[in-house]
């Protein structure tokens, strides 16, 4: 695999050593591996995982990094606003894998997952519901949670919870 | 003061001790209490407490309820049993509207009452918010023997006709609040077969 | 078959010089079924993975709003789409579902959900990892357990003690697990009785209910929602006394489980109105990321607890029950056998349970027990913290699944390192599993609509959080 030869410079020394599954980046997290896709081969990578045996989707959401810009992300990934995580379940061979991809907020779209996993109609529609993230040639990309005529994605970090000034009884002013 | 075995020939003196006589109002308000039945709206957990109270353990046909009318045409009572999220809030209001007079409302769990533990966006922080509450049952959920008694005392008011005339001066609920009574954790006894 | 074809271009490159070393290759590979060719997964579109491809009714609600404005017009054979829901008894829960029928019979449905939103992903934010079990728990409220172990094994995974979890606190889990799938799948007899019209199953089911909650009562302080898996391990040790409660249930349970099969299994008009009736398949299944009961209903023998065993699953010895025909029958009885298989399992750990600590003596994570607090000031100090700031979990993220009575409960916490998770999220089963529903309701009659909802036992909690 590597080629040991003497004038190797420090920085192909260290792009060897991560692994990599159909050339993205695998980290080990707590035990899980964790596959950090580009966005722009995010679909042609979930197409080949589900040739490799990850036939079906689990899970599909999104976390809103604003709050965690300095957070540790393999060499060659770049944090972005929104990063859109994928769990892909393997049953044949009974491994899991999760996806990682990085939205950044001003073009916050992905490809849609719908046509190699339908299952994930829903889960686009409530992160687009919560996150305001938009799916390309998802059928049919509306609110779910929220009354449709709702402003504002809920999840995103800069949205208030929304919490009323309580007064409790029994506590003295 | 006997048995009157024929009317023909003892006539209707006899019938006096089986007669009942009491004022107009009175009698339609005992019988409004002992057979108001529920509109079902149960929404979260709380609905599965109140399912258990009218299962056979906990039995709200004892007093008249068992009976949840899916519409509210029919009903009486509206049991707001969950947290009324923004979206159900209009329905909550609509179904209330359905119902036909006289009309009484109990807010089941503190997330009906008051939102509970979820005071953020999603949930209408109290369902008094949308319509007028006549008694509030706390717990999360309440247990059924909690439920019980918050019927029991909107039943105690009914039949008094405290309700309806407050409702007709302020438009308001009676806003009874009623204790949370522990689960006692009685054994489900199967009648006469040992247990 | 002649060598001028083996070597076509047709067929994937192979060094000539290697030798076919299995069966396959010797005698498959050699072949090509031209467009019949079985093509790889990635180039199956949800066209031809899904068996109808206008199952699902795709319309606004604006639209469908606008709906009741259109002129009739008795010449067209119009369908007709109406709505049933979010009020309704025959729903488990506030979903909505609009229907498009023809006559009787549905063709398209939608189903609306988000009646029951709670933002539990954001209170879940703003609460601590100690207290971020009342907020699970109340997703998923029939299986109110579950969503606790979930997340207390997605806490225990970044915080690194998920090895270190007292023997005792792990098998009491698995008991309580077990006595909720219990539980929640006899919930599951009740009102698919009821929604079919059995009604007398709604009393009969509860009433067993009721003795399983009532061991939860004894054991935990609450009957539903309880907050006793927490991080770390369980809140209290089993109160004395646990095993006749247990040992009594064991014994009640399979003569009226007995009762049930006379009720319903065998009856003709139950197998009439279940037989039948909303079928999936396993491809549709899998494409749609069902999991649990509906996905072992179509031959697909998926079950976490034996094929990515957590807590001591791996020794217990049951069975998987799996369906053939995918229909409403089939999961009605892989739950009925299901609830035998969680006694089985409460049986063998009756006799194994060991003696031990019920929490994990970690000094960050775990409050010291109440004795100590009035001798030691260092004590005191850890008890204030862990219950007023919060015990901090490393950065990380870690996605844990669990087989609930429902399917598949995952739950995915990003830790940025404080005594909050950044981001708290939970696969419910019931929110991927509501999506088979237009499938499944494709082409049979409204009454059969019900049916279908009913076998599929959603929990609008967990689908809307």
């Amino acid at each position: 695999m590597s080629d040991d030869t003497v004038d190797e410079t420090v920085e192909d020394a260290v792009e060897e050593t991560v692994p990599e599954i159909h050339g993205c980046p695998v980290v080990d997290s707590n035990g899980q591996a964790v596959l950090h896709v580009p966005r722009d081969r995010y679909l042609d990578v979930v197409k080949t995982l589900a040739d490799d045996g990850y036939a079906m989707c689990v899970d599909l959401t999104a976390v809103d990094g604003l709050e965690l810009p300095g957070r540790r992300l393999p060499a060659g990934v770049t944090p972005e606003r929104f990063e859109v995580v994928v769990n892909l379940l393997d049953i044949r061979n009974r491994r899991r894998l999760r996806l990682r991809v990085q939205v950044p907020e001003d073009d916050a779209v992905l490809p849609t997952l719908f046509d190699v996993h339908p299952g994930t109609e829903a889960m686009e529609r409530e992160v687009f519901d919560m996150f305001g993230v938009a799916f390309a040639d998802h059928p049919d990309l509306t609110r779910i949670l929220m009354p449709e005529d709702w402003v504002g994605h809920p999840l995103r970090k800069d949205y208030d919870v929304g919490r009323i000034p309580v007064q409790f009884k029994e506590a003295n002013t | 003061m006997g048995i009157v075995n024929d009317v023909r020939d003892d006539g209707l003196g006899g019938l006096s001790h089986n007669v009942i006589t009491g004022k107009l109002e009175d009698l339609v308000n005992w019988s409004r209490a002992r057979s108001s039945w529920p509109a079902s709206f149960g929404l979260a957990c709380c609905a599965i407490e109140m399912m258990a109270t009218g299962a056979a353990h906990y039995d709200i046909s004892r007093f008249g309820m068992e009976v949840f009318r899916a519409s509210p045409r029919q009903a009486d009572i509206m049991i707001v049993a969950g947290r009324v999220s923004q979206k159900m809030a209009p329905v909550l209001r609509q179904v209330y509207d359905q119902m036909m007079e006289p009309k009484w409302v109990i807010s089941m769990g503190v997330c009906a009452s008051s939102g509970g533990m979820f005071n953020n966006y999603a949930i209408v922080q109290g369902v008094d918010q949308v319509v007028p509450v006549d008694v509030y049952a706390p717990g999360c959920p309440p247990t059924p023997e909690t439920l019980i008694h918050a019927i029991e005392t909107l039943h105690g008011l009914i039949e008094t006709n405290q309700i309806l005339k407050r409702r007709d001066e302020t438009g308001a609920g009676a806003n009874v609040h009623v204790e949370y009574v522990e689960p006692t954790g009685v054994p489900v006894l199967l009648g006469t077969k040992q247990s | 078959m002649s060598e001028a074809t083996v070597d076509a271009a047709t067929i994937d490159e192979e060094p000539t010089d290697r030798e076919p070393t299995d069966f396959y290759e010797r005698s498959v590979a050699g072949t090509d079924e031209g467009d019949q060719q079985l093509r790889p997964r990635s180039e199956q579109t949800a066209k031809e993975l899904m068996r109808e491809v206008g199952s699902v009714l795709r319309m606004s609600e604006a639209e469908a709003a606008m709906l009741g404005e259109l002129p009739d017009d008795p010449d067209d054979d119009q369908t007709m789409i109406i709505n049933m829901g979010p009020q309704h008894p025959s729903t488990h829960g506030v979903l909505r579902l609009m229907l498009e029928l023809q006559g009787e019979t549905v063709l398209r449905c939608k189903p609306i959900i988000g009646y029951l939103h709670t933002g539990m992903e954001k209170t879940g934010e703003q609460l601590t990892f100690a207290q971020g079990g009342t907020n699970v728990t109340r997703m998923d409220y029939l299986s109110p357990l579950a969503n606790e172990l979930v997340f207390s094994m997605a806490t225990e995974k970044l915080l690194g003690i998920d090895g270190d979890i007292p023997d005792r606190a792990v098998w009491i889990r698995m008991l309580l697990a077990e006595m909720n799938r219990m539980s929640s799948h006899l919930l599951f007899m009740a009102t698919n009785g009821m929604d079919l019209g059995a009604v007398s199953m709604m009393i009969y089911g509860w009433r067993e209910r009721e003795e399983v909650l009532r061991f939860f009562q004894e054991v935990t302080g609450l009957r539903m929602n309880h907050n006793y898996i927490r991080p770390g391990g369980l809140a209290a040790d089993l109160p004395p006394g646990w095993r006749d409660g247990v040992l009594r249930i064991l014994d009640m349970l399979p003569e009226r489980l007995d009762e049930y099969d006379i009720l319903m299994t065998g009856q003709p008009i139950w197998r009439e109105r279940l037989q039948g009736v909303g079928v999936i398949t396993p491809q549709e299944a899998l494409a749609l990321g069902a999991t649990g009961p509906i996905l072992r209903s179509t031959g697909v023998e998926w079950d976490l607890r034996r094929d990515q065993p957590y807590l001591h699953y791996d020794e217990m010895d049951f069975d998987i029950v799996v369906g053939s025909y995918g229909d409403a029958f089939d999961r009605y009885a892989i739950r009925l056998a299901e609830i035998r298989e969680s006694m089985r399992i409460v049986r063998q750990i009756l006799d194994r349970m060991p003696t031990g600590d019920y929490r994990i003596q970690d000094k960050k994570v775990t409050p010291p027990p109440r004795a100590r607090i009035d001798e030691s000031m260092e004590a005191l100090i850890h008890h204030f913290k862990i219950f007023t700031e919060g015990f901090k979990v490393p950065e990380g993220e870690v996605y844990v699944g669990i087989e609930s009575p429902r399917g598949e409960i995952g739950c995915y916490i990003v830790s940025d390192g404080s005594a909050n998770p950044y981001r708290m999220h939970m696969r419910d089963p019931s929110f991927v599993n509501i999506q088979c529903l237009p499938h499944m309701m494709r082409g049979g009659l409204v009454a059969d609509a019900v049916a279908v909802i009913s076998s599929v036992d959603p929990v609008l909690g967990g689908v809307d959080r």
